[in-house]
């Protein structure tokens, strides 16, 4: 086990190396930089200024003497400053971190929270009404496009009924906690109505498949108890693809939901992420995704554990 | 047991959304804010507080409040004073034009800080504010955007606290206009001891909220990256008492949640500078109308579309005035935007005191067109496209921002009206940033590109008409020349224009310069864009102006209907 966590935590490093490489060059393959966009929008500006403002920036270098640049300083453990925000990288994106972790975090909970239960729901009863009803709702959700459904939502709660905030984030002094947890609500329920059905059609399909197994016959032959059947048996084996999915999904609690955070006007990793891609804000851009990678590369591993410990015979772990 | 099953599960589901519903009850909340605060919804969060590093319109639009240039123009596009105590002319003295060390004319100006201009912490507003702003203004690598202004400051003469006399190598006829921002150089003369990393030191982003920063009718109490910054009354103000005890700025990028939040009441009014587009405005009045107040104003930002004159095609001036007289922008206008946005004679606005109001204009003439593109050689009519003797079709690329709906509308429209004429119009559009980045600024544009220009009252359009200014890879692209357009009498008048203190004659020749303009054509004016204001029927006091200057640097006038 423990030298299948090294072997995966080396990997990591590599794929961390490599992709820091391809994101900086992605990103220096976008023609323009900030400076011009600067100089359209003002006229006064003048060709001079524009070129001090690249020196100064570090704008008027070679891709690869930049990125050269920025790997010595962050092995040194300076991830530099963000160009758009004029503060450390870390200090930016420790914020966004925390708002989009709380963000995706309770919205990930509970679509897990949910979809346990009702995938459950419905595979036992396949085909039925209920079935039917459950799939819709998931289908629903799957294909309803996520702006719409946010714009529907801010609607309906914020406009008609006049019960939550439309978007934002809470002011410092606001009182209580609700007054701080109703900026959460609307955007939590958007991403968890778009993500929940996907979560649900696949424990549905997981549990019916293991349903169909010999050991849950021999199980029920035993004459173990339904409930024991379903929840001792059939689920803790149907969790087990539902576990790498879940470390797949891992990644974005991290990176955010671009367009959740736009219409909420939440300030989360998803917009910080695009708008420093877009801003050519290479620091603040690299460190973001590679954050994100970093994540998703744990979020796996951590589901490898998951489904050895749930199945053993998987993986070949410790042998 | 199935049914004790099912219960179970439904009770799970029944109680994640029993959550969600309680907390939607809790949550209920006031439906706007109290009448002593001002919630405004914008769309742009400033990259930086600090206010001479980078140019965005959200940072002047949010720092105006905190802080008041020494001049600017006014909601009559006159020049006022704000932070000075009077504008200095040369008819009262406080101008003289003097020669500069190598000969040419300069002049001297003397401004007196208003007294009781202080700081948000107590020090006053000094002479010496103004000799650190100049010193980091002009220094190469303070990060400061336009440094031009600065460096044509040659010295700066302290008379005492609050009065001194600049020294500028230049004498042209905006030589009492100072827009500087004050720094308070209490606190940033120690981020400057480096000044290449004085951007990434500046109290405006350490210490956003340090009240020393500001000394306008607010201060900063509050930010919270990428989503809101509060404004609190400043203690130490001098000018009128602010009426709002605070105003928070809320940033929603998205039109479609800002105008939802605007509904809802979590924010009182959309700031025009950086709004709703005109487009989404004009709906929104159709259906809330009754429960809004929606002002229009016009103002400089000057839609129009560049020719790139290295193309054959482009290079006759028939063919230019047949494409102005192919197009009905009036029609454009009046059934795109229900008129609001102003059909544009040349580059100069209406609104402007040097605009010449006989400058010949274009009507939509689709038989003098044709007869202009005959002229011009495109006579044989094949499919529906002008072909000219050598069998060339008479085709055209126009491009803009991919995404902008209002110019993609406008696109379509310029296409069809020129199709019915027999030019094959393609239509290619690119991102905003790669469009700009690249496209324009090298010229990249086989034909035609629409976008618009920024600008300011009585603006001399040197950067974009002079022909120095055409950018090329031996000037390593710098310029804004896009259309090529190479006029020795244009560059004569711009560089007389610069110069001419005389206001009838310098009216003489901008009217001039506008015939020409209109005439040689190297661009085809569209329209100035206008910025609507949604704001709610108790607010009272906003004044726009049309121009750079927001209707932030006035928010002490601001109100609340009793």
């Amino acid at each position: 086990m423990t030298r299948h966590v090294v072997e995966r935590l080396a990997q990591t490093g590599l794929v961390l190396a490599i992709m820091s490489f391809v994101i900086y060059g992605l990103i220096g393959l976008m023609p323009g930089d900030p400076i011009d966009v600067m100089v359209n929008a003002d006229p006064d500006l003048t060709p001079a200024d524009a070129a001090r403002l690249k020196a100064l920036y570090g704008l008027d270098l070679p891709i690869h003497v930049r990125y050269w640049n920025w790997l010595l300083a962050a092995l040194a453990g300076d991830l530099g400053f963000s160009r758009l925000f004029s503060q450390p990288v870390l200090d930016v994106l420790w914020p966004r971190l925390g708002n989009t972790a709380l963000l995706m975090g309770l919205s990930f909970v509970a679509s897990i929270l949910i979809a346990l239960p009702l995938g459950v729901f419905a595979a036992l009863r396949p085909h039925s009404l209920a079935d039917n009803l459950v799939n819709l709702f998931c289908f629903a959700g799957i294909s309803v496009p996520p702006f719409w459904l946010a714009l529907m939502l801010i609607i309906v709660f914020a406009v008609v009924l006049g019960v939550l905030p439309a978007g934002g984030t809470p002011a410092l002094d606001a009182a209580g906690f609700w007054a701080g947890a109703r900026y959460l609500v609307l955007p939590v329920l958007a991403l968890t109505l778009a993500s929940v059905g996907g979560y649900i059609r696949f424990v549905r399909a997981a549990v019916i498949e293991t349903l169909r197994l010999d050991y849950i016959r021999t199980a029920r032959a035993k004459g173990c108890s339904r409930a024991r059947v379903v929840w001792g048996h059939a689920l803790r084996n149907a969790t087990i693809p539902l576990a790498t999915i879940v470390g797949l999904s891992f990644g974005t609690l991290f990176s955010g939901a671009l367009i959740t955070e736009t219409v909420f006007a939440w300030p989360g990793m998803g917009k910080l992420i695009y708008d420093a891609v877009l801003g050519n804000d290479f620091n603040l851009a690299l460190v973001g995704l590679l954050l994100a990678t970093l994540t998703t590369l744990i979020g796996n591993l951590l589901a490898d554990l998951l489904v050895t410990w749930l199945d053993p015979r998987i993986g070949g772990v410790g042998t | 047991m199935p049914r004790r099953l099912s219960a179970a599960v439904l009770a799970i589901v029944l109680g994640a959304s029993a959550t969600f519903g309680a907390v939607a009850t809790i949550a209920a909340a006031p439906a706007h804010a109290a009448k002593d605060e001002l919630v405004i919804g914008i769309t742009q969060f400033p990259s930086t507080f600090h206010p001479n590093i980078d140019s965005m319109l959200a940072k002047t639009y949010m720092l105006a409040m905190t802080a008041r240039p020494f001049t600017v123009y006014d909601e009559n596009w006159e020049l006022v004073c704000l932070l000075c105590t009077e504008l200095p002319t040369i008819e009262n003295g406080l101008a003289v034009p003097e020669e500069t060390a190598d000969g040419k004319p300069g002049i001297a100006v003397t401004y007196t800080i208003h007294p009781e201009a202080t700081w948000g912490d107590g020090k006053p507003v000094t002479s010496e504010d103004v000799m650190f702003t100049w010193e980091v203004g002009r220094h190469p690598q303070s990060g400061i955007a336009g440094a031009e202004g600065y460096r044509r400051i040659t010295g700066i003469d302290v008379h005492d606290d609050k009065t001194f006399t600049l020294h500028v190598n230049k004498l042209t006829f905006t030589y009492n206009a100072f827009s500087a921002n004050l720094l308070p150089a209490h606190l940033e003369r120690e981020k400057f001891a480096e000044p290449a990393e004085y951007r990434n030191r500046t109290t405006y982003d350490a210490d956003t909220t340090n009240p020393g920063l500001y000394f306008g009718p607010y201060r900063i109490t509050e930010t919270s990256a990428g989503s809101h910054v509060v404004f609190e009354p400043n203690p130490t103000w001098w000018g009128r008492k602010p009426y709002f005890r605070r105003i928070v700025v809320r940033v929603i990028e998205n039109t479609a949640a800002l105008e939802a939040n605007l509904l809802s009441g979590e924010i009182d009014y959309v700031a025009g500078e950086l709004g709703l587009t005109i487009d989404q405005a004009l709906a929104f009045e159709k259906r809330h109308g009754d429960d809004f107040k929606v002002v229009y104003k016009p103002g400089l930002i000057y839609e129009h579309v560049d020719l790139n004159l290295d193309n054959p095609v482009l290079a006759d001036v028939r063919v230019r005035h047949a494409l102005i007289h192919g197009i009905d922008r009036t029609a454009i206008s009046e059934q795109l935007f229900e008129g609001r946005q102003p059909v544009a004679a040349s580059n100069v606005n209406p609104l402007d005191w040097v605009f010449a109001a006989d400058t010949p204009d274009y009507p939509y003439d689709p038989d003098r067109a044709a007869e202009l593109l005959d002229a011009a050689g495109w006579t044989d009519m094949r499919g529906g496209i002008r072909h000219n003797a050598a069998g060339d079709p008479l085709t055209l690329e126009l491009m803009t921002t991919a995404g902008n709906r209002t110019r993609e509308l406008v696109e379509q429209v310029l296409q069809s009206q020129w199709r019915s004429l027999g030019i094959d119009v393609k239509i290619r559009n690119e991102p905003a940033r790669v469009f700009f980045g690249q496209t324009v600024a090298q010229r990249r544009f086989t034909g035609l590109a629409m976008y618009a220009w920024i600008s300011s009252p009585e603006s001399v359009p040197r950067t974009t008409l002079h022909s120095e200014e055409i950018p090329t890879a031996e000037n390593n692209w710098s310029g804004q020349n896009n259309p090529g357009y190479r006029s020795d009498e244009m560059d004569g008048l711009i560089d007389a224009i610069e110069v001419e203190l005389d206001r009838d004659k310098r009216k003489a020749l901008w009217r001039r310069l506008q015939e020409l303009y209109v005439t040689d054509l190297p661009v085809i004016p569209l329209y100035f864009r206008a910025n609507a204001y949604i704001m709610p029927k108790w607010l009272e006091g906003i004044v726009p102006t049309g121009h750079q200057f927001t209707t932030t640097l006035w928010v002490e006038n601001w109100r609340a209907a009793e």
